[in-house]
């Protein structure tokens, strides 16, 4: 069969990702489609400690490390040093999680888009810290178990639903906006070979399933990111040129499929599981909504 | 001169097979050779090979490349296992 | 080099620096805006908007993404820079470090201001005294000529392979960077050929795709390369005495040393300054002289590396010596006292005191160094506060 994303690989073998991750996958297939001429930054998250320990690394491009907050500027930096060199045809790509992207990390990130640097921002959403141990971030959905939303006999699950960064950058008027999933590894290189051709600031956010923080088996990461798809928990978008296109999957699964999968959802009854199919159903609309308009 | 931490060493050196506690086998006589393991592995253990001897349900797969599982790096999470459309691969357990 | 080339003109401290990235040919530079550093920002996005500066210059959302920002630039290979103030350094205190422990030789002004609460604006130095231990270099300048010359300097020195630290140079809030002075504008080709182009080992390369900053265990070169930094801010002493008289040579300048000694020479009684408020305390070190009072005066032109040697030269055979901070720790002394005590123990015998002064702007008059050259002499040795609580 011919292959239908691209040979090349930019990621070493042997990097120190958990078996199964979901995040490993998702920087694999963003690499084969930024190629060798890309710098990366990454802050502190599980991509800080995944290329392995100095003097390993598992990337064949240059990695930039910074603090958690400051991803947005650093690509910012990159881009702007680059170019007074004359490296224009370089690509900057960030690479930060969840926590880095959607809460410490969302002022930086703001505002090297409203600056218009020509890079690429690629937030690997795996809803919750998991460097640090599955503690709740704001892009932890409604109703999943962490480590600091411990359900307990009081039921203290996640109670807050998932912020969405892309629907921020949207909102933001960000040249490229979109979703993308591990799950569909050939919708996810045409989307960055999209923001690869677009000069200006650019923003993907990956969703990418995590075992030991959503508590299912390893084999399941790819099972688990179709589901997120199928069921239209984590709908698959793209916004160009002021233009919001939704993915319409062909085949359906039911939500209770999705979360039943995962150990981070076991504890809810019926009714939780009920508003969480309402509170789907009706960001669905929204966006079947947003593209008519 | 400063103390720079200039040096690059892959990390393909590093053997993460202590990592596993179960291994994927291929039935090369199941495999239609469709790359769809080599495509979904987070560790980049899946290599393409062209090897004539290799089994194949169907000799008009001989000509392409197959899969084969480079064991130095597999961490045996079993996502090739769960993807493969032909049930061509079979976890077995790590003997200890 | 009497046949340099230069012009005097009369400008700000925040113009004089301003001239001095100028100078430099700084490539990118990020700011966000603070008082009284805004000056500075805006000459420079001048500049760039005259053509007179080929510089990318960026306002940013924050200074932690100020100093972020020209962390990942000047990794790249060019010559990056800032400037902040006050509560603007404190929110990039992280970002300090992180461009120290990559070895970047960026510059950095920073117009001295005091800290809130209660919100004040004006001169003290707690601000910087408090990245003491960043790993950064630090200048405290006096005159405006000296903030221009400081940028140069600075490059030149952080960019040494030997030393490979940033360097933050101050001046006073609105004492320096709002009051224009005579300044010598240095010659553009003469400045050009003196600091020549930004050459970095560790920068990014994608023939040599390496990590910057990953990850090192407790076995891992990590104490060594914290011990490498701190044997090159050490180093960086002889450095800054050679590179200081090289400048002086090029530019026909008076950069003093690491210090600057004040009619020291016979001195029995001496105070220790930094930054702008030892302007005063030079007239009045005159005026005591002319009351035939043998007494001196210490100015830090860099507080780190710490001169402790150079300090300990100029006491020998002092009857007492007073630190005075504009700036202050609670809890202990001021962090000069810590460091003057320190490089003089078991080696000299001189009484040392300490004075609290000009925080959040206050005046230090003539009349208040009087005094402590008064209380030096009565010789008690308590922390004293200079012209507070006084109505």
């Amino acid at each position: 069969m011919p292959l239908t994303i691209p040979k090349e690989e930019y990621v070493n073998q042997g990097h120190t990702a958990c078996a199964g991750c979901g995040a490993a996958l998702a920087m694999r297939y963003v690499l084969k489609g930024m190629g060798p001429k890309t710098a990366v930054a990454i802050p502190a998250s599980c991509w800080a400690i995944i290329p392995g320990e100095y003097p390993y690394t598992a990337l064949k491009v240059p990695l930039l490390y910074t603090t958690f907050a400051s991803t947005g500027a650093a690509i910012s930096g990159l881009r702007e040093g680059l170019n007074a060199q004359g490296k224009e045809d370089y690509n900057v790509l960030a690479f930060a999680g969840d926590g880095g992207t959607a809460d410490i990390g969302l002022q930086a990130l703001s505002a090297a888009m409203e600056r218009g640097h020509d890079v690429l921002f690629v937030m690997y959403d795996n809803e919750a810290y998991m460097n640090t141990g599955i503690q709740r971030s704001s892009s932890t959905p409604y109703g999943a178990w962490t480590t600091t939303t411990p359900v307990g006999l009081k039921r203290n699950f996640k109670k807050e639903k998932k912020k969405y960064v892309s629907d921020l950058m949207i909102a933001q008027n960000v040249p490229y906006v979109a979703t993308a999933s591990i799950g569909y590894p050939e919708d996810l290189e045409r989307k960055v070979a999209i923001a690869k051709s677009i000069k200006g600031p650019k923003f993907i956010q990956i969703l990418s399933p995590c075992p030991p923080g959503w508590y299912y088996n390893t084999a399941d990461t790819i099972k688990v990111s179709r589901l997120a798809v199928e069921s239209k928990v984590f709908p698959l978008y793209e916004f160009k040129s002021g233009k919001f296109t939704l993915f319409k999957p062909s085949k359906t699964t039911s939500i209770a499929d999705y979360l039943s999968l995962q150990g981070r959802f076991k504890h809810l009854n019926d009714e939780e599981i009920k508003s969480i199919e309402e509170a789907v159903e009706e960001r669905w609309k929204l966006l079947l909504k947003k593209e008519q308009n | 001169m400063a103390l720079l931490p200039l040096m690059y060493v892959s990390s393909e050196t590093k053997v993460m097979s202590s990592w596993r506690t179960t291994k994927p086998v291929i039935d090369y006589s199941k495999c239609t050779r469709c790359e769809i393991c080599w495509k979904f592995c987070p560790d980049m253990a899946i290599n393409l090979v062209t090897d004539p001897k290799l089994k194949t349900p169907n000799d008009r797969f001989n000509a392409l490349e197959a899969p084969s599982i480079d064991y130095d790096h597999c961490k045996g999470c079993g996502i090739c296992q769960a993807e493969c459309p032909f049930g061509a691969i079979e976890m077995v357990r790590e003997e200890i | 080099m009497k046949s340099v080339q230069s012009s005097r003109r009369i400008m700000t401290g925040n113009e004089a620096v301003a001239t001095g990235v100028k100078l430099s040919r700084v490539k990118v530079i990020a700011a966000y805006p603070i008082t009284p550093q805004t000056t500075i920002a805006e000459k420079i996005a001048e500049m760039v908007a005259n053509g007179e500066l080929d510089s990318k210059f960026i306002e940013v959302e924050s200074e932690h993404s100020a100093m972020s920002m020209i962390t990942a630039s000047e990794i790249t290979g060019v010559r990056s820079y800032t400037a902040s103030s006050s509560h603007g350094i404190l929110y990039m205190h992280e970002a300090l470090h992180w461009a120290a422990g990559m070895r970047l030789p960026l510059v950095m002004s920073v117009v001295n201001r005091a800290l809130g609460p209660p919100w004040n604006i004006w001169g003290e130095q707690t601000d910087t005294f408090n990245q003491r231990d960043t790993g950064w270099l630090q200048m405290y300048c006096e005159s405006n000529q000296e903030a221009l010359d400081s940028i140069m300097l600075g490059y030149k020195i952080g960019e040494n392979k030997k030393v490979l630290l940033p360097v933050m140079n101050m001046l006073d809030a609105f004492t320096l960077s709002h009051t224009s002075e005579p300044v010598e504008v240095r010659d553009l080709k003469t400045a050009a050929d003196y600091l020549g182009d930004l050459d970095l080992d560790f920068k990014i390369d994608f023939k040599n795709p390496i990590g910057y900053g990953s990850l090192i265990s407790p076995d891992g070169p990590y104490m060594e390369m914290k011990k490498d930094m701190r044997d090159s801010m050490y180093n960086a002493v002889g450095i800054i005495k050679n590179e200081i008289s090289n400048f002086n040579d090029q530019f026909d300048a008076e950069l003093p040393g690491l210090t600057e000694n004040f009619m020291m020479e016979d001195a029995d009684y001496a105070l220790i300054t930094a930054g702008a408020i030892s302007s005063t305390a030079k007239y009045t070190v005159r005026k005591l002289r002319k009351r035939g009072q043998k007494v001196g005066l210490i100015r830090l032109y860099f507080y780190r590396p710490f001169p402790g040697e150079e300090i300990l030269k100029a006491v020998k055979g002092l009857k007492g010596l007073g630190v005075v901070e504009r700036n202050l720790s609670y809890g202990q002394r001021g962090p000069t006292f810590e460091d003057v005590v320190s490089s003089l123990y078991g080696r000299v015998d001189v009484p040392v005191r300490n004075y609290v002064v000009g925080l959040g702007g206050r005046d230090i008059r003539v009349t208040d160094y009087e005094l402590m050259f008064e209380n030096l002499i009565e010789g008690n040795n308590d922390m004293e506060w200079v012209n507070v609580g006084v109505k």
